[in-house]
């Protein structure tokens, strides 16, 4: 049988050993929980006695939108210290020197730290139940929602792991995690809205269209390529609001277009971070 | 067990290690001595497959280091200068951890654990937290940790720093186990009258390079042809250290009380026949010979060499 990589079942063990991680997983349910509840509990107060899907719908959305935000806080948080913790406590070189390949240690790092935020998200089932129970969401939504969840938490956590094995400071890398999680969160829908507010402008008259380098189709191409790209656009999608351009296809839906992107440019990132604890001829 | 051949190391401009060449035989204890900056924890930090070298070739057991790193890797056991321990895992835990990491199948490593927590002394301390042992017993901790995959060679960066005397003295014991399980150790310390008590063989370094080498009675003896010599002389001791200041090979000659002191460099016939002169001019000798060196003292004269020999460069 296989056995569990030991930085993995180490990082786990002090993970979750650790009273720091049930405090958090606390105050994650706490905040989660009281806007969840507090919603149901207006939405009784305005009409008592009734079932209304489409309240129950926006409280979907607002939990899921919400816990994305929550993710993107903690995700990078929990990794970007995953090496440059190591290296902080000077305890990397020590475990460069076992039979541990570079990959292993940091595939482990992003799995451990991940696994934490899966906690988190899963622990919040209860609470999409209550939800649920309300009606106005189907059980795909919600499959898409988790599936949505786990695919952004992969790339926010080797954006953090990239980031502490670039860094040699856990302050540093945690700062330039966060800024680059932003970047991609609110950075790509800002300038698809821009790009979006461009186009529209090149299509109000022509004496701005004689001035755009650029034809108005590969704008427009552009800026739902973005959309595709952001996590906000494509779980608003997924909630069914309608909010991704539908004018080009790039051979896959939103979903998979996102997915495929995501993974591959975390899948690029653990790669290097890997390389980069390589020994080097001069550091 | 482990070659250095010609091996160089830069770090931008500075040049951390200049053809370093060294042989250390299996079942050696062997120390790197030299003064901050030398190039031994570089030396160290390459040999433990951490760094790449700029130049030249190291082999540990025939392996090369980076051509061949995962095998050396199995037969090695480096301790830092510095090292750092896991906060929330107990003693035996951390090797068990590390015996995880060396491929140790899982059945034999709490028995392994137990074993090298009583090798190191500290078998009462295997549900202990690690971070809450003191800095002696984490150093020990440390060298058992080095020994989870039976390594044949162990790299040793400053074992004894920081550690009271007590700790010292059971670090020393220690290696000196090791010494007798036939492990190849490879130490650095500050501290060279503890290397001399300890090392079969040492090495001096200073500016990256080799500057000599042997056992400790070898470098003590001849630090570079350089003897310190004694005269004791039943008068006239100023008239005869500016004699002898006056004779080639001779240096740094002063009297102190009845005796002479000088560094003298020849060989044993320039020798007898230096006691033959101070005779036949009629100094009364009462006394003439080598002052031993300690290994402290062999060091000093041999880096200040050096270090004339750049200035004069």
């Amino acid at each position: 049988m296989a056995e569990i990589n030991p930085v993995l079942l180490k990082e786990l063990r002090q993970r979750f050993r650790n009273k720091k991680a049930s405090w958090l997983l606390a105050l994650y349910l706490v905040v989660i929980g009281a806007f969840v509840l507090g919603f149901t509990y207006l939405n009784w107060r305005n009409a008592p006695g009734f079932y209304q899907p489409s309240r129950s719908q926006e409280i979907f959305i607002l939990l899921s939108v919400a816990q994305l935000f929550l993710l993107a806080f903690v995700t990078p948080g929990l990794t970007a210290g995953a090496i440059s913790g190591e290296r902080e406590r000077q305890t990397l070189n020590v475990l460069l020197t076992t039979r541990l390949t570079t990959w292993q240690i940091i595939w482990s790092k992003l799995v451990s730290s991940n696994a934490f935020v899966v906690l988190l998200v899963a622990a919040t089932l209860p609470l999409y139940s209550i939800v649920f129970l309300y009606g106005g969401i189907s059980p795909g939504q919600v499959v898409g929602v988790f599936g949505f969840y786990l695919v952004t938490m992969f790339l926010f956590g080797c954006i953090g792991v990239a980031c502490s094995a670039f860094f040699r400071k856990t302050g540093v890398s945690t700062v330039t995690a966060y800024g680059l999680t932003f970047a991609l969160s609110a950075g790509t829908a800002l300038l698809s809205v821009f790009l979006i507010e461009l186009d529209r402008s090149y299509r109000a008259g022509a004496s701005a269209a004689s001035s755009l380098p650029l034809p108005p189709d590969f704008i427009t191409g552009v800026a739902q390529f973005l959309q595709e790209t952001n996590p906000i656009f494509v779980l608003m999608e997924i909630l069914g609001t309608n909010s991704i351009l539908n004018d080009f296809n790039f051979g896959l839906p939103y979903w998979g277009v996102y997915t495929v992107l995501y993974l591959a440019a975390g899948a690029l990132l653990l790669f290097w971070s890997a390389r980069l604890l390589f020994p080097r001829k001069n550091n | 067990m482990i070659e250095f051949n010609g091996v160089s190391k830069n770090f931008g401009a500075t040049r951390a290690l200049e053809q370093f060449s060294l042989t250390v035989r299996q079942g050696l204890v062997y120390g790197l001595i030299g003064p901050n900056g030398a190039g031994k924890t570089t030396a160290m930090s390459i040999l433990a497959t951490l760094q790449l070298p700029g130049a030249g070739t190291i082999t540990v057991d025939g392996r090369d280091v980076v051509r061949e790193a995962g095998e050396v890797r199995g037969r090695i056991g480096y301790m830092p200068d510095f090292f750092g321990v896991y906060d929330d895992l107990r003693a035996a835990e951390y090797l068990e951890f590390f015996a995880a990491a060396y491929h140790i199948p899982a059945g034999q490593r709490s028995r392994l654990a137990a074993g090298l927590l009583e090798l190191v002394d500290l078998p009462d301390k295997a549900g202990v937290y690690v971070d809450s042992l003191s800095r002696g017993m984490k150093q020990r901790l440390a060298l058992a940790r080095c020994l989870v995959h039976d390594p044949k060679v162990l790299i040793l960066d400053e074992p004894a720093s920081g550690l009271d005397p007590r700790a010292r003295a059971e670090m020393k014991e220690i290696i000196r186990h090791l010494k007798q399980m036939d492990k190849t150790v490879l130490i650095s310390s500050h501290i060279l009258p503890e290397l001399a008590e300890i090392c079969d063989e040492v090495a001096i370094m200073d500016k990256g390079k080799l500057v000599a080498c042997g056992t400790v009675a070898e470098i003590t003896a001849v630090s570079r042809g350089a003897r310190q010599m004694r005269i004791e002389v039943l008068d006239r001791a100023e008239e005869l250290a500016a004699y002898l200041a006056t004779r080639p090979g001779i240096s740094d000659s002063h009297a102190d009380g009845p005796s002479v002191q000088f560094i003298f460099s020849g060989e044993q016939a320039e020798q007898a026949g230096l006691l033959q002169a101070i005779i036949t001019a009629g100094w009364p000798v009462a006394e003439f010979g080598e002052v031993k060196r300690n290994l402290e003292e062999a060091f000093m004269a041999v880096t200040g060499e050096e270090a004339a020999n750049d200035g004069g460069n």
